[in-house]
Parts: C-alpha cells; structure tokens; sequence
C-alpha cells in the first residue's frame, strides 16, 4: 500500500520496515486466529453500545484496531501455561488468553460471575486460571509484574532445579508508557538476568492526546533495546501473521534462555482514547489511512487467498461470536451483583 | 554467652526460613556479596546462590514490583530497603500491587512479601535518610505493618511475616541493630497481630513502638522511682492495632500516652488516638496526650536532631503531670 505523506510519520514507518517472516499457519490455525480477533472486535463493540446503554461505568478502553497484536502473540503462546500482563486496556488479551467472554462482561457489568468478582471492572481483569496477571490501570505498573513472573520461570528452573520450568511472559503495554522509568529499569533487569519475556509495545501513535513524536526523542521504541543489549524487533501491527512470526521467535530466545526480546508493533485504535473521550485531536486523513489496513480484514484476506479457507467459513465463525457475545451479555444481566455482606472480603489472603 | 544483635537475630530468621522453604528469597539493592547494608543477610549470598539472595539495581519501583509479580507466581520475596525511605520511590507498587490487587483481582491472587529495612531517626543522618515511613504507608488497604524492637521480637516477628500469606512491611531502626539479647531456642515465632505489654502498671498507660520503646523504659525507670506505675505497651503490630490488649490496659489505668518517633500530623499517634476516642472515650479520665516528633525535616545538626523526636525526661514530665492534675 502506498503510504500518504497526510498520514504522518507513524504511518510512514510501515513502508520502511525491516522486514521479516511472517509466520506460516495452516486451516485450523488461520481459523482460530481469525475467531480470537473477530471475538475481539465484536466483544468490544458490544462494551460501546452497552456503555452508551448504562450497563457499565467508569473508564472503559476498548482494543478495536489493535487485534492482531493480542491474538498474534497470545495465540502463539501456550495458554494456562505461559503468563499474561496487560493494561487498563485489557479485554481482549483477557479472551485471547481464554477467560470466557461471560467472565469478562460479568466483570464490565460489576458481577459476582466477573473475572474480578467485580471489584476490579474494566482496568483490573485478574484470571489466576488462565494465567493472566491482571489489567494494570496506572500505566508502567505491570511491567515490573510481568518482570517478577518471568523471574519465577528462571528461579523454578535455576534455583529449584525443576528443568520444566520454561513458561514465558508476554508483557502488554503502550508506546506513552516507554517513556516511563518502569519500563526502562525492567529492560535492563530483564536483560541483566536473561529473564523469559517479551515487552510486547502496542504503538499506537497516541497516549490519549500526546502524539507519539512528541513526546520522546527516539519514536522507533524497539531501537531502544540496543542500549541494553536486548533483541528488539518492529512488525507491522496490523497483520496478525506478522506479529506471530515475531512472537515465535521471541518464544525461541526465551525459552532456549536467551532471554527477552523487545517487539514493538505498529498499529492504531480505531477509536478514542476511552469511551469518554471526544477524540477531537486525530486527524481524518490519518483515521482513513489506518482504516484501510483493517487487520481483520487483512487477514480474512491472506487466508483466502492462500486458499487455506472458504469465505463461508469466515462468516459462519462471526454468526457464531455474534451468539457468544450476545450469550454473554445475557449471562452478565442475569449475574448476581456481589453481595453488600462481602464488602470487606479479599483484602487478606485468609479471606 | 554474649547474646545475639538484633541484625544477626534477623538474619538468623531469614536464614532458617529459607533454608525451610525454597520460595523464600530476598531481593534488593546490596543484598548479595555485600551481605546488606546493615549485615542482615551477611553470607547467605554464598549459602543460597545468586537467584535466591539477588542484588538488584537502584530501581526501588520496578523490584519491588517484581517482587509483586514472583509472589503471585508462586515464590515469597523478601524485599530489602537498603533505606526505608528510599522506598517512597515504590510507593506504587507498594501501594496499588502488594496491598490492593488482592481485593481488585477480587481474591484471584495473593501477594505473600515482607518488605523490610531499616528505618526511623538515626544519628545526624539528615532528613532523607531519617524518615518514619510507617505513617505515610500507613493508609494503604492490605498490607500489615509491623516493627520490631528487641532482638527476641525481630527474630519472631521475621519469621511470623514470612509465613504471612499477606503483604508485610517490616521496619526496623537504625539505631537497634546492635542491641543485644540472648534468644529463646529452636524455632518460634511472635504473633504479628500482638501487643507486647513490657511493663505491667496501674497508673497510666504509655504506647509506643520501634526505638522510643527504649526511651520509655528509661522513663519508666525514673517514673518507677517517683512512684508513678506505668504500664507500657509495644504496639509491634502497627497495623492493625491490638485494640483489644490497649482497651484493656485504658480499661484498667484511665490514662493514656502514646509516645512516637513520626511526625505528629497524620502519624500513627493521629489514627490510634481517634480510635481510643471511638472505643475507649468513657474508660478515659483525662484527654489523651500524643508525645511525637516535630513536624518538620530532622535537622543535620545533633542538638537540634535531638530536639526534634521525643526524650525520655519528656515522657517523665507528662506523665507526672497527667498524674497531679489528680482526675
Ligand atoms: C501513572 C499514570 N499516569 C497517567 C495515567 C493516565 N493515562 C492513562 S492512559 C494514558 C496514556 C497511555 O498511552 P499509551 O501508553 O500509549 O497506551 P494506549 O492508551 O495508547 O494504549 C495516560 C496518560 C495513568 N493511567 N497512569
Ligand atoms: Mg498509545
């Protein structure tokens, strides 16, 4: 695609890749990458219009655009295996990492039956089960987390002698939050240590209204592992092929011990910031340019024209998550609300 | 026998613990080769290899939080302050990760750490390194704060919060690390949650902890001699309060002092006089008297070092006071 000047610089970048392999996938693999991002974008645009209906409250940051990078490096991960990190933007690495989408909504909706047993809501989606380590709302805070998670990997494997010990990492956050000392300090631990992780940057141009290049003075995030010695590489965002063959080889270097790998993934959220933001300050041109890279709709076409799968196939896998999204904002309505006599429940560890 | 330093006592209880569970570990900055700071965990770098006495960098936020994240998966950390107050830099993750993600993850995870160094005024440290911690922490939801005093109780109480399954803060003081006792034998613990009552009395009821422990017996003493009968109390658990062993002693001396080495305005004095109101207002004959640090940097200079925390003449003079006023 040709890249247009009105675009800016972030955009830009796409055309300049180093590039690399994109991982190769068969049927089955396609169509599973290919429902975890449609139960992605679906799920999210059910929370907008539930949001609009009162349903659920508080900040809420949906992932819409930036599918391909959950889905390209969860789905190359082992799940209830390998450990999760994510944001206060954290749905959709929740279903990626297979918390059913009734235990998310439950969640939006302040439930008893939510992952958090609503107390957390949107920004702090927790799934011990499935290995996810939580939604992190101050930005920066889950990396140093994620860091720990990895370390117990090396500790398990190193200081208490158990050789199957390779679960691996992965890391979430933003390109605002590579500004932020957290992020640098556990660079450079992660490294020290040869920890099994991958710091998975989602660069979406925008830190709620901050542009990018504005606010640091190196806007290719992945060149900045080279001050620590790390691997860093750059993919395009947009093509969840892309982002898995990344993930594999990040996967190889930390579980051979080589340690951790800094991937930063170029995309954009196609929508404001959260659900409360008036999105006044992106400009048309740039909304247009990343539209057309939709990267459900890149992938629906590298898979059928590899001829790997039928277009009806595709279709029947959305009729099938519009009922899974639908069943689960019926079973987030009929949840209980937690009980007012477990107010002071879960603070200590006894209860 | 020339007894055991209440920094050997501590090491002593990191040592046994970790040589009875593997998830224990210790991370911080000069943990390792250099054995602590103040020689809390002397050798054990060399017992227990570099994974599990791991010296950090200089990023206070980013290993605590790690810390965080290896205690919800699975190990227990100690975490080391070379300085107490350089904590302030994880007040994040000391805050939101250790004590509120077990509530926020609605009981998914729970974050079993001890977070310990030494802190308190020391000797014309300056006003950086002389910081009471305690009470800025002491607001955060989930966590337990707690500080040792005496060689016996910070060998008890180390290995009572290792075992803890919640997030423990663990403060020591500078100026006790050489103290010197000799140790109850084999393997026992101090309840976390437990007042010590050092001195059983009749007259007034003094509250304390940490080093102005020491200060208060010296008060004691002299009180003794003057026919003033104290009873003191070493709060150990800083949070929550034994209420119950305080509302006793109130119940039985009417009067009550709490001697503390933080600052006055928003100290731990500030909370644990407002519950006494709350609990104890009727059992009271006279206003409750906080004897507390002044509300300012501790000055370099020695005298005006000494000027600003509490002093054991101090202590004498208020509680005679609140004796003669005769109610
Ligand atoms: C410590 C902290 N400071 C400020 C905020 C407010 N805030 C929330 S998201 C955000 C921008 C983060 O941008 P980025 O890291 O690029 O992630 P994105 O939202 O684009 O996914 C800011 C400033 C916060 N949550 N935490
Ligand atoms: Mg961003």
């Amino acid at each position: 695609m040709k890249t247009s000047v009105t675009a800016g610089p972030h955009a830009e970048r796409l055309s300049t890749l180093v590039s690399n392999k994109p991982a190769k996938v068969d049927s089955k693999t396609g169509l599973e990458l290919f429902r975890d991002m449609t139960l992605g974008r679906r799920f999210e645009d059910k929370c907008a219009e539930m949001y609009y209906r009162g349903k659920m409250f508080g900040f809420v940051h949906l992932y819409n655009g930036q599918e391909a990078i959950s889905t390209g490096v969860i789905g190359a991960m082992r799940r209830k295996h390998d450990w999760f990190c994510s944001t206060y933007r954290d749905h959709v690495h929740a279903l990626s990492a297979g918390v059913p989408a009734r235990e998310v909504m439950s969640e939006l909706f302040g439930k008893e039956t939510g992952c958090s047993k609503g107390r957390g809501g949107s920004m702090h989606l927790f799934s011990k089960e499935h290995h996810l380590l939580g939604g992190y709302a101050f930005i920066g805070e889950g990396i140093p987390v994620a860091l720990g998670s990895a370390f117990t990997s090396r500790y398990k494997r190193d200081a208490q002698g158990d050789s199957t010990s390779d679960a691996v990492t992965a890391a979430f956050f933003g390109d605002g939050t590579c500004n932020n000392g957290q992020f640098f300090e556990c660079l450079n631990m992660a490294q020290l240590w040869k920890l099994p992780i991958l710091f998975v940057v989602e660069n979406n141009k925008w830190a709620i209204g901050m542009a990018h290049d504005r606010a640091t003075s190196e806007p290719e995030i992945w060149r900045k592992a080279s001050a620590f010695g790390m691997a860093g590489e750059e993919v395009d965002g947009m093509d969840v092929l892309a982002v898995r063959g990344a993930a594999e080889r990040a996967l190889e270097r930390a579980r051979s011990g080589e340690g951790p790998t800094l991937l930063e993934c170029l995309t954009y959220r196609y929508r404001g910031h959260s659900l409360a933001d008036p999105d006044e300050l992106r400009k048309e041109e740039e909304k247009q340019f990343w539209a057309k890279r939709d990267p459900l709709k890149g992938l629906e076409s590298d898979l059928i024209k590899s001829g790997l799968v039928s277009e009806d196939q595709l279709r029947m896998i959305e009729k099938e998550i519009d009922q899974e999204v639908v069943d689960a904002v019926d079973f987030a309505l009929a949840a209980k609300e937690p009980e007012p006599s477990e107010l002071t429940r879960y603070i200590w560890a006894e209860d | 026998m020339a007894g055991t330093l209440l920094f050997n006592a501590l090491r002593e209880a990191i040592d046994e613990e970790m040589a009875r569970d593997s998830n224990v570990c210790v991370m911080g900055e000069d943990v390792g080769q250099y054995g602590g700071s103040y020689k809390v965990t002397k050798d054990l770098y060399e017992k227990y290899g570099e994974l599990r006495v791991l010296d950090t960098p200089i990023a206070e936020n980013s290993f605590t939080g790690m810390a965080v994240g290896a205690a919800m998966t699975g190990l227990r950390p100690i975490v080391e302050g070379m300085n107490m107050g350089f904590l302030l830099l994880a007040f994040n993750q000391i805050s939101n990760n250790m004590g509120m993600l077990r509530y926020t993850s609605g009981g998914n995870f729970t974050i079993p750490t001890v977070v310990r160094g030494p802190g308190g005024v020391g000797r014309q440290l300056g006003a950086e390194h002389s910081q009471r911690l305690e009470a800025y922490f002491h607001a955060v939801p989930g966590i337990k704060i707690v500080a040792c005093s005496t060689p016996t109780n910070a060998k008890g109480l180390m290995k009572a919060a290792i075992r803890d399954d919640n997030p423990v803060l663990f403060f020591e003081h500078v100026l006790l690390y050489n103290l010197s006792e000799d140790l109850p034998s084999g393997d026992y613990i101090c309840a976390l949650d437990q007042a010590d009552i050092v001195r059983e009395g009749n007259d007034v009821t003094i509250l304390t902890y940490s080093r102005m422990r020491h200060h208060c017996l010296k008060a004691v003493e002299k009180l003794d001699s003057e026919g003033v009968d104290v009873e003191l109390i070493d709060l150990i658990s800083l949070k929550p309060f034994d209420m119950k062993t305080i509302a006793a002693s109130i119940r039985k001396t009417h009067r009550v002092i709490i001697v503390e080495e933080c600052m006055k305005t928003g100290g731990i004095g500030a909370e644990l006089i407002a519950l006494i109101t709350e609990q104890c207002f009727d059992e009271l004959d006279c206003p409750p008297v906080r004897l507390s640090s002044q509300d300012i940097p501790t000055p370099y200079n020695g005298q005006l070092e000494n000027l600003t925390i509490i002093q054991p003449h101090q202590i004498v003079e208020t509680a005679k006071q609140m004796i003669a006023k005769g109610v």
